[in-house]
């Protein structure tokens, strides 16, 4: 086993290529991202639709506008014609106010704000409508000072375009999910084939070494691999992107490590039923790659799938990683809010684990 | 089972899909033997040598290597066996010496152990140990294969056409490396396509077409030729060919070299009865001489005869 | 005539002299042997008569053309076999004929009438339908012989042409060849077997990127006095 482990390391440190993409693609993927949201908000143009125009509301405005992150723009659209100055690509936001604002923020002590945001450019869009919500929060504070009555001003956002707008934080579990889902069942099925295409599988088989022997000294060095890997990403994620680790970083690095352990027996089920390299990685390319990005939820949201696509998408194990990834990272939960996801996880990778070593021949045929 | 008998195989027969690989074969190795299969590509050597293994199994039939079921018993199998597969299979992006001690290290073992072992062979590689398995030549390559399936002490060593492919120089100097080895008591077989290794071996069979036509020592094979054979030499060889083909009691006749073999049908042809026909076409030159038949010889005298025609 | 006339070839790859100083030539219509351990830099020499590598230094015509500017027109005056390479296996036999005569440019015509010949040479019409991956081993090697002289090239460079084939279909593709050069096609082999160095005109012994011997197997077995062919290249390989 020692001697396995060893030898799979010199396969891996003296093949370049797979070094590059081991650790260069993470690096490249995070700093891409990070890339994307360094694009600063600064006097981005806004049109505003103040259909009472009154003390509030003009309030509310200066405020925006002196913020530095605004610009009022020339363009007003009429009602119904929002549509019309998104497409000139003049305007990236819309506020309208809506009629009597300050006298129902009196009367019913509630009034609406509705925000459109143009979110073809989803960062740009997300950013807008929270700097404004966060403004416009901080002048309702200002203004609830003197009274004791709650008052509410109901900012109500629309993304126009991109309805399911896509946080850039919610990209860092996507890429996480499938750099290692990549590296791991990727790298340890073509390993595997590539042992069959050489030959030398035939003199592993008839050395005394069980499969499952065989199988962990292959597995062992990628585990590791990936895991440092996941480490690498999240280090990243942390310092280039400022993304925050909210809950556990234990919990979170050993539902890693659990998802890799899972990624890791779908790579071997591949390679069971692969005969050469070039086979893994086609196998890999579509069974596993396309599906984690299109149904996982992690570019297109699966509530507005069709219905079969979303049964499928529960079968895909990056979309449950998704949501652990998600919860632990941004919303800080526990692991009582996600041990249904860690046990399907856990089926998922006993159930392959099953499978390949039920598939591993030990024969040639 | 006599305790002699290393590998026993009885009505093997293999197929794949509707193709059948190895016929109904049925032979014994003795233990200590240098065993020898000789065939051309696509005779069913490396089948037969992959059940010897365990890596097949056979559709019907049963093999037995040292006692052990190759199908029952292959977990105890695998440990006494050594193997060479046909391709060059070790991993090219190591370096010699650690594919030596990776291949100790899955059989539980370790270079220094068993050092005294491969010591003969591998002093010829030493020199090279820090240099990738991919980057030998093909005799250097055959020297580290044959390390890396003796490390483990095996008691039957199986080489699945080690010479293919390696030139005539590295060809000897691994013959004779399987000669020295045959004297510390270890079982060999060995599988080639080159006829002239046959006399290497203490008995061959010879394979062709998914059956064994014969299984001998090399000696015996030779002196159940069972016809009289000629050497002829003339300056046109191409046409002498042609019109030995064409002589009426010509069984078969082909090339060897500067020289065509010829054996006929009928026995009473004396040699002067040849030489008239051929001086009578204008050859000039004409050498005939009575030879002793090679291993290539009854190869493809069986050959013959298996397939009912003398030329075909 | 000299179809391939080389004058000191030399190739280095880095410090490393694959070809070392080759001077050699070979007769239009000649059976050449070119024989050497692995290693010695046959393949090597051997890309450089293709077209595929271009020399150190040194004087290579192949077909009259300069390897170093025209390989384009000697790649459609040669053909080349190996044993490794021949033909696409879920191809009919057919088939694959068609693609290596479009290959070489001959016209449909043409094509047919190359494909018809060259199988009727063989005895192998009746399969031309057949899918190449079926057939034995010894056809396709035949088979693959046939197609790299489809064009009618003047030289046929075969890379171990018979390894592995039985000893019987071995003398039968050595008939082949002794047919193909009876028609003026000059074949350069290289093999493994020392006794089918006999059946070339004459050969080339190659060792550590030299040529060490070179004549007919006759006068080299006499000037090594040896029996054969093999002996000659154990005498001179183990120095």
């Amino acid at each position: 086993m020692r001697s396995f482990i060893i030898k799979e390391f010199y396969h891996i440190f003296r093949d370049i290529r797979s070094m590059v993409v081991l650790f260069g693609m993470p690096v490249i993927q995070v700093l891409l991202f990070g890339f994307a949201l360094s694009t600063e908000i600064k006097n981005a143009p806004v049109a505003i639709i103040d259909q009472s125009n009154d003390q509030v509301t003009r309030a509310i405005t200066s405020k925006l506008l002196s913020s530095g992150f605004f610009i009022l723009s020339d363009q007003v659209p009429g009602e119904g014609h929002i549509d019309e100055v998104f497409r000139r690509g003049k305007v990236k936001e819309v506020i309208i106010f809506e009629s009597d604002f300050s006298k129902k923020l009196e009367k019913d002590h509630r009034a609406g704000i509705q925000l459109i945001a143009d979110a073809s450019d989803p960062n740009t869009a997300n950013l807008l409508v929270s700097y404004t919500s966060a403004i416009i929060l901080d002048y309702q504070q200002e203004y609830l000072k003197g009274m004791s009555l709650p008052l509410t001003v109901k900012t109500e956002s629309q993304m126009m375009y991109n309805p399911a707008l896509k946080s850039v934080f919610m990209f860092v579990p996507g890429v996480i999910t499938i750099l290692l889902m990549l590296i791991t069942a990727m790298m340890t099925s073509i390993s595997i084939a590539r042992e069959k295409e050489l030959g030398t599988m035939e003199i592993l088989l008839v050395s005394p070494m069980r499969p499952i022997q065989i199988i962990a000294g292959k597995v062992l060095p990628y585990v590791l691999l990936a895991f440092s890997n996941a480490v690498i990403i999240l280090l990243l994620s942390y310092f280039v992107l400022g993304m925050p680790v909210k809950g556990s970083l234990f919990l979170l690095l050993a539902e890693s490590l659990l998802f890799i352990i899972m990624a890791l027996s779908l790579g071997i089920f591949i390679s069971t039923v692969s005969k050469s390299q070039q086979m893994a990685m086609m196998l890999s390319m579509f069974a596993l790659m396309l599906p984690t990005i299109l149904l996982s939820g992690f570019i297109f949201p699966i509530e507005n799938m069709p219905l079969p696509l979303q049964v499928i998408s529960n079968l895909m194990p990056p979309r449950w990683f998704i949501i652990i990834v998600k919860s632990i990272m941004i919303k800080g939960l526990g692991f009582q809010y996600i041990w249904k996801e860690t046990l399907i996880i856990a089926g998922m990778a006993l159930f392959f684990i099953a499978l390949s070593i039920k598939k591993f021949k030990i024969r040639l045929e | 089972m006599s305790p002699s008998i290393s590998i026993k195989a009885v009505n093997i027969t293999k197929r794949y899909g509707d193709k059948t690989a190895l016929d109904d074969i049925s032979f014994e190795v003795n233990r200590g033997e240098l065993f020898g299969f000789i065939g051309p590509d696509g005779a069913g050597k490396t089948s037969l040598f992959r059940l010897i293994t365990s890596l097949l199994i056979p559709d019907g039939g049963t093999l037995t290597v040292d006692g052990l079921d190759t199908v029952k018993d292959y977990t105890k199998l695998r440990k006494i066996l050594g193997y060479m597969p046909g391709r060059f299979s070790l991993y090219q992006d190591l370096t010699v010496e650690e594919n030596l001690r990776f291949f100790a290290g899955i059989f539980k073992t370790t270079l220094e152990a068993n050092y005294d072992l491969v010591k003969d062979i591998y002093s010829h590689i030493e020199p090279f140990k820090t240099r990738k398995a991919g980057k030998l030549s093909g005799g250097m390559k055959q020297k580290l294969a044959l390390s890396c399936a003796l490390i483990h002490k095996p008691e039957i060593l199986v080489l699945d056409e080690p010479t293919t492919g390696v030139d005539a120089v590295s060809r000897i100097e691994f013959w004779e490396m399987l000669n020295k080895l045959r004297q510390s008591g270890i079982t060999i077989i060995v599988s080639t396509p080159y006829m002239d290794e046959a006399s290497r071996c203490d008995r061959v069979a010879l394979i062709q077409g998914g059956k064994i036509m014969s299984i001998d020592t090399p000696e015996a094979i030779r002196n159940n030729f069972g016809r009289d054979l000629w050497a002829l030499k003339a300056d046109d060889i191409y046409r002498l060919l042609v019109d030995l083909r064409r002589f009426e009691s010509t069984w078969t006749a082909f090339p060897f070299g500067e020289h065509i073999h010829l054996s006929l049908s009928d026995k009473s042809i004396k040699p002067a009865e040849i030489a008239l026909y051929l001086e009578a076409l204008g050859h000039s030159n004409v050498h005939i001489s009575k030879i002793e038949p090679s291993i290539e010889d009854c190869f493809m005298e069986m050959m013959s005869v298996g397939s009912g025609t003398g030329e075909e | 005539m000299k179809i391939i006339e080389v004058e000191n070839l030399v190739k280095k790859f880095g410090n490393f002299v694959a070809n070392d100083h080759l001077t050699f030539s070979v007769d239009e219509g000649e059976i050449y042997g070119f024989l050497g351990a692995n290693g010695a830099g046959k393949t090597t020499a051997m890309k450089i008569l293709c077209g595929l590598s271009a020399p150190t230094s040194g004087k290579v015509l192949v077909a009259g053309y300069d390897v170093y500017t025209q390989t384009e027109m000697i790649k459609k005056r040669i053909g080349y076999m190996s044993q490794r390479f021949s033909l696409f296996e879920d191809l009919s036999v057919w088939e694959n004929f068609q693609f290596f005569g479009g290959i070489y440019g001959l016209p449909a015509a043409k094509i047919r009438e190359r494909t018809t010949e060259l199988l009727g040479r063989l005895g192998l019409e009746s399969e031309k339908n057949q899918i190449l991956g079926s057939l034995p081993l010894g056809w396709k090697q035949k088979l693959a012989f046939s197609v790299a002289i489809i064009h009618q090239p003047s030289i046929v460079f075969l890379d171990e042409p018979t390894g592995g084939v039985d000893p019987i279909t071995r003398r039968q593709f050595w008939e082949i060849i002794y047919e193909t050069a009876n028609q003026g096609i000059t074949v350069f082999v290289t093999t493994h077997y020392m006794d089918e160095a006999e059946y070339c005109r004459r050969v080339s012994i190659m060792a550590d990127g030299k040529i060490v011997a070179l004549d007919t197997p006759a006068n080299l077995k006499a000037k090594y006095q040896a029996a054969n062919i093999e002996e000659v290249f154990l005498k001179i390989a183990r120095g």
